[in-house]
């Protein structure tokens, strides 16, 4: 069995599950970061994404600039309106409260889109491709999407800027701080609203960027786009470790690897019961190393009695 | 003496409700029965949701799979033997070819949530806060891809149909008051204390020498039972069911119910359940156009969208629910 999912992994396998990663990396990013200063777990990323894909799909005959700038203003304003009317008021809040509450929203939103959608008599709008993305090229007699290619491009890119950011600008060392110790870095200066709004705005540029990556992978929008993908990440996210977030971002990584390379080496009837073998290995790290796989020793955030 | 009262009370008033959703349920036209006997079926769910979660005051989306196994438990086992062979042929055959009664399958349905909730909450248990917000939705993700794949156990992807319709107005009442009263006692009971006590304040009950986590896996098993009860009682009332029926979009109403309600009352548990399901059979008549002086006529969908908006308005505005999260008390006169 082990040898002949070796050998059914091949270079396609292997490159397409790498894309995948990536994506789910950015995604992991995008909720680590927010976790990180408000210790909010974001299960409404999804309809973030979801939103600006059915922006790309609702402006599918303008041209590509304006729909990339379109999606991501519509991400950008509904991720900042999610943090003055939602996250903000729920600071002080247990966590799982806010993890209630944006399961809530998530919902809220998708509910939204289903109205917004359903205006023409049909569920699900196609969103056509940002230039010629979805073709595929020829490198070493492996066909690979151009998209997949622009994933891992650009998920490379936003990692490198963010990490640059966070280790080389003040409002980075503002952010670790904060992520750090909240309270303390409070008192020493640290300004709580400058730093939350940010950490969220970039969410919400990762959000957009998902959005027109997944679009390209899978044109069809509907009101439940991107909520598997986000479900899956957060599980990497935790399994990796949520309170670091080069930890949550290796977790999402890792998760959309491995999900690429067991789908695309093994048959349908195989797979059926992954989703139950990833939550099964979830609820054993929660139990054995609540602070994530990655983690180096035990960390605080998640309780246990 | 005003405390015994309250307590009788706490009980009473909350199954004169039960009772009287029931009596109007048998009095409606057979096209309106449904709404009621939903709304009596939601508030079995949403109690048992609290047994654990109101008591314990630990988050879990879990609680919707002890629902759907007591009603793929009770629905597989009461398809006429005559012909299960033909709609369900994948099945074990100790289940194809055995079948039971209306109150067997009953309390077959909570038996067999009491004891999944069991072996998942052994483990479980000693997660608290976030970490038991997500293991608890990994345990809901488990169950339904279970349950939509095996179909040795069930029916798979497809639906479950030719359940005998058992719960009627009669059935439903019934039920919940037996629910009711298994959580009121628990409530008062020495457990049940002890775990609100946890809930309180961990370290405090830890102290006086409460086991926390042998606690809350009591509250978790018993609501586990519960709530297969209750998912035994919807499939009776539903006659026909799909694992995508006992799954997100069920854990979010039932959630929504409690933490509008009040998450931590029984009260709490029964008001929200009562007042959501009401506000969401009348959205789901406006979808439809109904007629309220004027005209109403919303958009299909409008239902989620409202009952989303209340719950977060109420998680951010008042997280105590409407009923505050206390239990009913009478009005008393003010000591001369």
């Amino acid at each position: 069995m082990s040898a002949g999912l070796v050998a059914a992994v091949d270079a396609q396998t292997l490159v397409d599950a790498v894309g995948l990663g990536a994506v789910f990396a950015l995604m992991a990013v995008g909720i680590g970061l927010v976790f990180g200063v408000l210790r909010l777990v974001n299960f409404a990323y999804g309809q973030l994404v979801m939103a600006g894909a059915y922006t790309l799909a609702f402006t599918s005959g303008w041209p590509v600039g304006a729909r990339l700038l379109m999606c991501l203003g519509v991400v950008l304003v509904l991720t900042m309106a999610l943090e003055r009317a939602v996250f903000r008021p729920l600071r002080s809040a247990s966590p799982a409260v806010m993890l209630v509450t944006t399961f809530a929203i998530a919902f809220l939103l998708q509910a939204i889109a289903r109205i917004v959608d359903l205006r023409d008599g049909t569920i699900g709008e196609a969103a056509a491709s940002v230039g010629g993305l979805r073709q595929a090229v020829t490198i070493a007699g492996v066909d690979v999407r151009k998209v997949t290619l622009v994933a891992i491009a650009v998920a490379a890119v936003s990692l490198g800027l963010l990490a640059l950011m966070l280790a080389r600008t003040t409002l980075g060392l503002h952010m670790r701080a904060a992520a750090a110790d909240f309270q303390t870095a409070r008192l020493l200066g640290v300004r709580a609203n400058v730093v939350i709004a940010f950490a969220v705005f970039l969410s919400g540029v990762l959000a957009a960027i998902v959005a027109v990556i997944l679009t390209i992978q899978a044109p069809l929008v509907t009101p439940g786009f991107a909520l598997k993908e986000t479900i899956v990440v957060l599980v990497g996210v935790v399994v990796g470790g949520i309170d670091r977030l080069w930890t949550a971002t290796l977790g999402g990584f890792a998760i959309g690897f491995a999900t690429g390379v067991i789908n695309g080496a093994l048959p349908t009837e195989h797979t059926v019961f992954l989703p139950s073998a990833v939550f099964a290995l979830v609820v054993l790290v929660l139990i054995f190393r609540p602070g994530g796989l990655f983690a180096p020793g035990r960390t605080a955030v998640v309780e246990r009695v | 003496m005003t405390e015994r009262l309250d307590s009788f009370a706490q009980l009473l008033v909350p199954a004169l409700l039960v009772v009287a959703v029931g009596v109007a349920a048998s009095l409606a036209s057979r096209s309106n029965e449904i709404h009621f006997l939903n709304a009596l079926v939601a508030v079995a769910m949403v109690v048992a949701i609290y047994v654990f979660v109101g008591n314990s005051g630990v988050l879990s989306f879990g609680q919707i799979s002890f629902v759907a196994v007591g009603a793929f438990a009770a629905g597989v086992l009461t398809v006429p033997s005559a012909l299960k062979g033909s709609v369900l042929p994948g099945l074990f055959p100790v289940l194809r070819d055995h079948t039971i009664g209306n109150v067997t399958s009953l309390l077959l349905a909570a038996a067999v949530g009491g004891i999944f909730a069991f072996l998942v909450g052994m483990p479980l248990m000693r997660l608290s806060g976030l970490a038991a917000g997500i293991a608890t939705f990994a345990v809901l993700e488990i169950t339904h891809n279970l349950l939509r794949e095996w179909t040795k156990i069930g029916p798979g992807a497809t639906t479950l149909s030719l359940v005998p319709e058992t719960t009627g107005p009669l059935q439903a009442t019934v039920g919940v008051l037996v629910v009711l009263l298994v959580a009121f006692v628990y409530g008062r009971s020495r457990l049940g204390r002890m775990l609100r006590a946890t809930r309180e304040d961990p370290a405090a009950a830890q102290a006086a020498g409460i086991d926390v986590h042998r606690q809350r896996l009591w509250a978790f098993t018993l609501s586990g039972a519960l709530a297969g009860f209750a998912g035994g009682l919807l499939v009776h009332m539903l006659g026909s069911i799909t694992t995508e029926q006992v799954y997100l979009e069920l854990t979010f109403v039932t959630l929504a119910m409690l933490v509008v309600g009040g998450v931590t009352s029984l009260w709490g548990a029964v008001v929200g359940a009562l007042a959501v399901s009401g506000l969401d059979s009348f959205l789901g008549k406006a979808e439809q156009g109904v007629n309220v002086g004027f005209t109403l006529d919303v958009p299909t969908g409008t239902r989620l969208v409202v009952v989303g908006a209340l719950m977060a308005l109420v998680l951010i505005l008042r997280p105590s629910g409407i009923t505050g999260g206390r239990e009913l008390r009478l009005p008393r006169r003010r000591a001369a």
